[in-house]
């Protein structure tokens, strides 16, 4: 049925990566030396790659678009990282995180690498406290834990809301080291805009200095792509504004299969959207479901009063409001997973019950939670409970500890104070489950191209679990990758370094800057952003938190036209021999104009709904997701031809021998 | 809102820069500042001129790529913001406002309102780290407790984000806010001490190599600090250098 090898050991699954480990070739100290390897992308993944990599002695060559490593958009990760040390003894377990990892995943995610990611977990925590990482520690000394959604124990690690931020500032440091001692070279403010391959392997890149414009030939004998996901092809997400999939979309054009695009993350608390003039939307932290509340109110005549401004949210009284997620998953209430908690949002704003004037934002109110922390408060001081403004203000207190420097930004973006009236909230991209298809030993269907990280498909299956994008990120950069590639490149010890003037360079090189060339000669009329709002639109609108097949059919149509549209009629000023953003921005966009129907014709044809993937045939009388396993347990992994629409589907079968798929309920 | 932008252009490091001046209208106070460059930007590409050329990534605070001096302010008029935060309404309707980049002689300017902060990450490279190889072999990370107090004294030092904004503010252009905060954090964490002593002295001069000045404690940095980087850790690292030096 498929020529798609995952290469998963033999064993039992405990032992699968042991065995392994034990089992690959290894290359000598002295033989390190002679081996070049390129990371693009210095994110988690990347930056714990490069570090570990040079560690262990190959060259390393690692390229960001960024003026430096640390601004990668890992920097940004709020949560936490989820790691199955069990420190408070609720009952964890690497079966345990294997299993939810699994679930929360909707059972499409491939078992042995998740097993693997469940087994390394620990270890990324003792190397970043190794690191100097402060993680939050509780009055004993030793590290806190807080929970996160979808799972029922305490297992998340964090440093206040800046985990991201630590984590990647560890890596960034090991790095620093590595560069220091010349075993990393680092090339800033660099995109690679496409690789070479010779005699079928990945063997360099081209890649374009974007301050000078120059195109640069880099060879190795093995390249790892660590660039990241590619919500932005929906234009408006929590990604950062340079995130983009244009590395990963250049090797899935020469040959490595990029596996269910539809897999996408609609996270359900982001501030809503404000106006046409927005650029990017930002994430209010899960954590805040622990103590907001969710509702729009009951009637529409009050919609309508509130809209207006005729009517404030606190005026409203309990029983005009719809608390929609305690209604409906009354077990989990407003703690469900993220796809089940924004589709809930979507279903009462498309029925006309949104808050804010463009009818797309519901309540997370925090009134409940600063009452009853206020009464706790005043219960310990033996002060009165009865006493409301006390309790407020006790309360607030409580609230501003917990939450302080979440309400604080809102306030700065919204100008509302939501310790005084209800926070506004509406679902928005977030994370991309999907990516390049790779083995077990995260190889793409490229020999010596290996994906890392948010890049690839391997672990979150159809939705991903909150704290595990930091904690995947991490085990492959600093605990697989540095194995498996040692398996590849032993072959590699007597190749010696890579020539770059010879025929392969040549073409990449040419077809590089043909497109560049095309680009600040085309003397078109209309910005790269004017097509990147419009596909974001089209993306939004019918393959976003719900599709159906006659909205994906005409996606499809449309992307193809705005694409035609694309390359007649943009306008990139300026040269290509000079610090041009419009320039590196039209060259990301060509690439999610195809990327965006490839993602419509996966949408397509998985007629199943799963996880963040909701098909509107697929769905209970109650309006809940319903999988297909007898036909669409498998990943879709896809085969570039010339055309995102001539695609060819390759399915990698999904066994699972260790976990029985069930439902998933939060009711 | 109706305002006018005072915007520093510079084509390249080689080139001399001028403040060029743009009328703009139509703008929200809802936007952000660069949101409102966006704007600008759209503009003069659909006029066929070029668009202002300024660092931005996240957009959400914490990347810290996004730069540009407002109005004699790093990051503008609001605090604990970066650019990239600040709103428009913060300014009135009919406002001037004055748009230019981080300058300082370790940040040459690499076209409009980039710079080019290299040197912040060449100090980094002389001794921001502590000595770990990745093993999987490590010791198990609850092995040595810290005191909850150091921990988040450390974590507050770490939330450095590298923006810059404390050279651009200083009158000396100096780095000791970024440079004490990285020593500040490792040297309050035990897993810090064993390289304390070579850390301090190496960061300092590769500090002082790339140019940066000297700090007299205007403490304008401090005020201007989108993260509210604080003071002490200036002291902290002067203390540290001392002790390296006589122990």
């Amino acid at each position: 049925m498929s020529n798609l090898k995952s290469n998963v050991p033999e064993g039992p699954l405990k032992d699968k990566w042991t065995n392994h480990k034990n089992n690959i070739d290894l290359v000598n100290p002295a033989n390190k030396r002679q081996i070049d390897v390129i990371v693009v992308g210095t994110g988690l993944a990347g930056a714990s790659a490069s570090a570990t990599l040079a560690e262990l002695g190959y060259n390393v060559k690692t390229f960001c678009f960024q003026d430096s490593p640390r601004r990668a958009h890992s920097i940004a990760a709020q949560g936490g990282i989820n790691a199955a040390k069990n420190y408070q003894g609720d009952g964890d377990s690497t079966h345990r995180l294997f299993y939810d990892t699994v679930k929360g995943g909707d059972y499409r995610s491939r078992e042995a690498n998740v097993y693997r990611l469940a087994e390394v977990s620990a270890n990324i925590i003792d190397q970043c406290v190794a690191q100097g990482v402060p993680f939050a520690r509780d009055y004993g000394g030793l590290l806190d834990n807080r929970s996160f959604g979808g799972v029922l124990v305490s297992r998340t690690f964090y440093a206040k809301g800046q985990t991201g931020q630590q984590l990647l500032l560890g890596a960034y440091s090991a790095m620093n080291r590595q560069i220091g001692r010349g075993k990393i070279k680092m090339y800033n403010r660099h995109e690679m805009m496409d690789i070479v391959k010779i005699e079928g392997k990945a063997r360099g890149i081209i890649a374009r200095n974007l301050v000078t414009g120059e195109i640069e030939r880099h060879s190795a004998h093995a390249v790892v792509i660590a660039s990241g996901g590619y919500g932005n092809v929906f234009y408006l997400s929590t990604n950062a504004m340079g995130s983009n999939v244009s590395a990963a979309w250049k090797i899935h054009r020469k040959g490595a299969y990029f596996a269910n695009p539809c897999f996408t993350q609609i996270h359900p608390t982001c501030i809503p959207v404000s106006g046409d003039h927005q650029s990017k939307l930002t994430l209010m932290s899960e954590s805040l479901r622990n103590d907001g509340r969710i509702w729009v109110p009951k009637n529409l005549d009050d919609v309508k009063a509130i809209r207006e401004g005729k009517l404030k949210p606190v005026d409203l009284s309990e029983d005009d409001r719809d608390y929609f997620l305690e209604r409906r998953y009354p077990a989990f209430g407003n703690l469900v997973p993220r796809d089940v908690a924004s589709r809930a949002a979507k279903e009462r704003c498309d029925e006309g019950f949104g808050v804010n004037a463009t009818g797309e934002a519901v309540y997370l109110d925090f009134a409940a939670a600063i009452l009853r922390y206020g009464k706790e408060k005043a219960h310990i001081k033996g002060l009165d409970e009865n006493d409301e403004a006390l309790v407020k203000k006790l309360g607030k207190e409580v609230v501003k500890a917990k939450y302080g420097n979440l309400f604080q930004m809102y306030f700065k973006i919204v100008d509302q104070d939501p310790y005084e009236t209800p926070m506004m909230i509406y679902p928005a991209v977030h994370y991309t489950m999907g990516g390049v298809w790779v083995d077990y030993n995260l190889m793409t269907t490229i020999p010596g191209c290996f994906a890392i990280g948010e890049a690839n498909f391997s672990d979150h299956g159809a939705n991903r679990l909150g704290a595990s994008a930091l904690m995947q990120g991490l085990a492959d950069g600093y605990f697989v990758l540095p194995y498996t590639i040692g398996d590849y490149l032993s072959e590699d010890i007597r190749t010696g370094a890579i020539p770059t003037d010879i025929p392969e360079f040549d073409q990449a090189e040419a077809e590089v800057k043909a497109q560049i060339e095309s680009f600040v000669n085309n003397k078109g009329t209309k910005s790269v952003d004017y097509f990147h709002k419009k596909l974001g639109k089209i993306m939004w609108n019918k393959c976003g938190m719900s599709r159906n097949a006659e909205g994906l059919n005409q996606a499809i149509k449309e992307i193809q036209e705005l694409r035609e549209d694309f390359y007649k009629n943009v306008c990139v000023p300026g040269t290509s021999a000079e610090f041009n953003e419009e320039l590196a921005k039209a060259g990301r966009v060509a690439d999610f104009l195809e990327l965006g129907e490839l993602f419509a014709k996966d949408a397509l044809e998985r007629t199943e709904s799963c996880g963040g993937h909701f098909r509107e045939e697929s769905q209970t009388p109650e309006g809940e997701a319903l999988r297909d396993d007898a036909n669409f347990t498998f990943v879709s992994a896809w085969e570039y031809t010339g055309r995102p629409s001539d695609a060819i589907l390759h399915k990698e079968e999904l066994i699972y021998d260790n976990i029985e798929l069930k439902t998933r309920s939060y009711k | 809102m109706r305002l006018t932008l005072k915007i520093w252009r510079q084509e390249n490091a080689q080139s001399k820069g001028v403040m060029t001046t743009y009328p703009i209208d139509n703008i929200s106070p809802d936007m952000s500042f660069l949101e409102m460059m966006d704007v600008l930007n759209k503009e003069l590409i659909e006029k066929g001129d070029s668009p202002v050329a300024f660092d931005h990534d996240c957009r959400e605070g914490i990347c810290g790529m996004c730069s540009m001096f407002i109005n004699g302010e790093a990051h503008g008029p609001d605090r604990n913001v970066t650019t990239c935060q600040l709103h428009m309404r913060k300014f009135k309707d009919g406002d001037t406002i004055h748009i230019e980049p981080f300058r300082a002689k370790a940040f040459p300017v690499i076209r409009d309102l980039v710079v080019d902060r290299s040197a912040f990450d060449r100090i980094q490279h002389a001794g921001g780290f502590i000595s770990v190889n990745t093993s999987g072999n490590t010791q198990d990370a609850n092995s040595i407790p810290i005191s909850k107090y150091d921990a988040d004294t450390a974590m507050d030092a770490a939330t450095c984000i590298g923006c810059g904004a404390c050279v651009a503010t200083c009158k000396n252009s100096s780095a000791m806010l970024f440079v004490g905060a990285k020593v500040s954090q490792f040297a309050l964490l035990p897993q810090g001490q064993v390289e304390a002593a070579d850390r301090v002295q190496n960061m300092v001069d590769q500090m002082d190599l790339e140019g940066f000045g000297n700090c007299t404690n205007t403490g304008a940095c401090e005020v201007e600090c989108p993260k509210g980087i604080s003071l002490d850790n200036i002291a902290r690292m002067n203390r540290e250098l001392l002790k390296s030096k006589v122990l």
